[in-house]
């Protein structure tokens, strides 16, 4: 397997971080900043650092929605699915995104809910990549997909 | 002279295009050759009108919006930058009837002054309530924010000034403050606006914590899903600590007080103070049993005060003007203001600080100008996805705490989130289940095995499958997560699933006679 990040990124990483109190969540921040996500076989280093168990470092990933163990797809459409969303359409947005999106390469496109974004007095809301975007008609999404090089 | 211009940097704004808009400002200010002075200000809140560019005039700030990108070069055809009459124009920002009538105690800064300037913040009445708590003994401030009736502005309505003095008197050689950002509840922006918006208003009430419970290190647990309010909340701390507002011998008092942002990772659950006590120590976030309270060993097993955002951001005005100031605002025991959130399908959403009593009528009305649609407003929950949802008949209840109590509901953060007539109340019951399975914890069983037991019993009311029987499960589920539940987040699910469920009984199939069935012909709807 070749790795897209060399060892000692993932070292200096850890050992930038390892002497604070409560360690563990910044130093999984850096990495997936870095990295952007957080490999497998990091996991060992981080643990034996922190003098945890692998268990635990490995329990602390999973727990948390942001952290992810694999590579990110190039784009990430974020469509917040939260109540105040919903009452202004974010449903039938999403389907509008589902449908736009189906049958792209894999690893192109990952389209996922999110709760809130904060911006519930203009819904409804998403985050593409890192970018905000708020009042998403499937126009103005069709527009943003084309921006980002997915119009069709 | 230079024109000074305002363009607000904060996310909604940015979610709006203000960032296109502020480009192409500059550009063809540069083109006409007008010197321009833009500042990224805050949002004024009324979020329908972002972005929202103020020019300063002699006569005051004078609004246009909401301004597009394409909209720039018309503007500087009136010559908007001295205040040119244009379609867009909506006059002196400060005579809106949608801020005019608001009274901004917390928010008194949020869109008029630039966030990261210390000196604006300085010079709009700035760390004056530092300077006054630091000139007082630790008892006097925490007696300050007694009696000013402050209660916890994140949920809970806890009296802040009762949490400090036990934080206070615990014995310890270190104790921390832990601000509560992780604001994950749908319908409240409050804490992010704040944040985005005077950055040094937070910072100065955490310090008057710290300064009034012993406590020398603060903590910010911001939510990932903000990552503008981490930004700035990180560059204000680097300039407070620069010129000694932070630190080791703060304005030369002798005492310290460190700041530091920890960002979350997108769990609802942390929101919960003792979750996110787990969360900063670098664990799961886990609910912790109570006792022992936060206030006696809290982050890293210490003695720790946890506040919401707007709590301390209230605390520096009630040590600036006293405690009297403050209290003289709000009803019975909910003192002060509380700034409301008025989202989801409403015509004029947005922020509206007010003191407490107003009703909810008037928010959705007089403020909000109906839903967003045109059509009726149905339902209204208030208090994030854990609050009830509220039919007409109860919209002219008083926003208060015992007030909302008394109507089985809550007023929580704040934050309003409006449903028109085509919300199907069944089908947000069983997402509020749904919701609760997918951040529970997992910890207790009530909410762990409850809420996806929940989704099933939905599922089947929503198919009309022994419906009646289903019904009466799902009021005994409710029961023992509202009992026996460890926090707010299993123990207030049924509170949106009741609510709903009394309130809205023919979106559950039952007509005013008790059960009826749904038929194909109805399609499911009832009038």
């Amino acid at each position: 397997m070749s790795l897209a990040y060399k060892h000692e990124q993932v070292a200096a990483i850890i050992a930038a971080q390892q002497g604070r109190p409560g360690a563990l969540l910044p130093i999984l921040h850096d990495m997936q900043d870095a990295l952007g996500f957080i490999p497998p076989d990091a996991v060992a280093l981080i643990a034996t650092a922190l003098n945890l168990t692998r268990a635990e470092v490995h329990g602390v990933i999973t727990f948390y929605h942001y952290f992810r163990s694999t590579s990110p797809a190039k784009h990430t459409i974020q469509i917040c699915c939260a109540e105040a969303c919903q009452s202004m359409g974010a449903e039938q947005l999403v389907k509008h995104a589902e449908k736009r999106l189906a049958g792209r390469k894999d690893g192109e496109y990952a389209l996922q809910p999110v709760y809130c974004l904060g911006l519930c007095a203009t819904s409804p809301a998403m985050m593409v990549n890192d970018k905000l975007h708020a009042r998403v008609t499937p126009e103005r999404f069709d527009r943003l997909l084309k921006k980002i090089g997915g119009g069709s | 002279m230079s024109v000074k211009i305002f363009v607000p940097g904060d996310s909604a704004a940015l979610a709006l295009g203000a960032d296109a808009v502020a480009q192409a400002i500059l550009a063809e200010a540069a083109r006409r050759k007008v010197d321009v002075n833009l500042v990224r200000n805050g949002s004024r809140g009324m979020l329908w009108l972002e972005t929202l560019v103020e020019v300063q005039t002699v006569k005051g700030r004078v609004a246009y919006g909401p301004v597009s990108e394409e909209d720039v070069v018309g503007l500087f055809e009136v010559n908007f930058h001295t205040g040119g009459k244009h379609a867009l124009c909506l006059g002196l920002t400060e005579e809106i009837p949608y801020l005019k009538r608001q009274e901004r105690l917390t928010f008194a800064r949020v869109g008029i002054t630039d966030p990261l300037s210390l000196e604006d913040y300085l010079a709009h009445d700035g760390y004056q309530g530092l300077r006054k708590a630091l000139d007082m003994q630790s008892a006097d401030i925490v007696q300050q924010v007694t009696d000013s009736g402050l209660r916890g502005r994140g949920g809970a309505a806890f009296p802040t000034g009762i949490k400090w003095r036990t934080v206070l008197n615990a014995a310890a050689t270190q104790k921390y403050v832990v601000c509560n950002a992780d604001e994950g509840d749908s319908g409240t922006f409050a804490d992010r606006m704040l944040m985005e918006g005077d950055p040094y208003l937070l910072i100065e009430g955490m310090t008057i914590a710290g300064l009034a419970v012993g406590a020398t290190q603060g903590y910010i647990y911001v939510r990932s899903e903000y990552p503008h309010s981490i930004t700035v909340l990180n560059e204000a701390i680097a300039v407070a600590r620069r010129a000694d507002y932070l630190g080791a011998n703060i304005l030369k008092s002798g005492k310290s007080f460190e700041l530091e942002v920890r960002k979350g990772a997108g769990s609802y659950v942390c929101g919960e103070e003792t979750a996110m006590l787990e969360s900063l120590e670098g664990k799961r976030g886990v609910v912790r049993t109570k006792p022992p309270l936060p206030a006696i060993a809290g982050v890293f097993g210490k003695p720790t005060v946890i506040n919401n955002v707007i709590s301390l951001a209230s605390v520096p005005i009630i040590l600036a003007k006293g405690a009297a100031f403050y209290k003289d605002y709000g009803m019975g025991r909910s003192r002060g203001t509380l700034p409301f959130q008025l989202a989801g399908n409403i015509k004029h959403g947005g922020l509206i600080e007010k003191a407490f009593g107003v009703t909810l009528r008037e928010l959705l009305y007089d403020f909000g100008g109906g839903s967003a649609s045109g059509r009726p407003i149905k339902a209204v929950q208030v208090g994030g996805p854990l609050g009830a949802y509220l039919p007409e008949s109860q919209w002219d209840t008083p926003l208060d705490y015992e007030a909302y109590t008394n109507l089985w509901a809550v007023l929580g953060h704040g934050g309003i989130v409006v449903h028109d007539d085509k919300a199907d109340l069944a089908k947000l019951a069983r997402y509020a289940m749904k919701f609760c399975a997918i951040e529970s914890c997992g910890k207790c069983t009530p909410c762990r095995i409850g809420a996806t037991r929940g989704v099933e019993v939905m599922d089947k009311i929503i198919a009309n499958q022994d419906r009646t029987a289903q019904i009466e499960l799902l009021r005994d589920l409710c029961d023992t997560m509202l009992n026996g539940s460890l926090c707010a987040m299993g123990g207030m699910t049924p509170y949106p699933v009741l609510s709903a469920l009394n309130h809205f009984p023919r979106d559950f199939g039952i007509g005013d006679f008790g059960i009826v069935k749904k038929d194909a012909a109805s399609g499911g709807h009832h009038a």
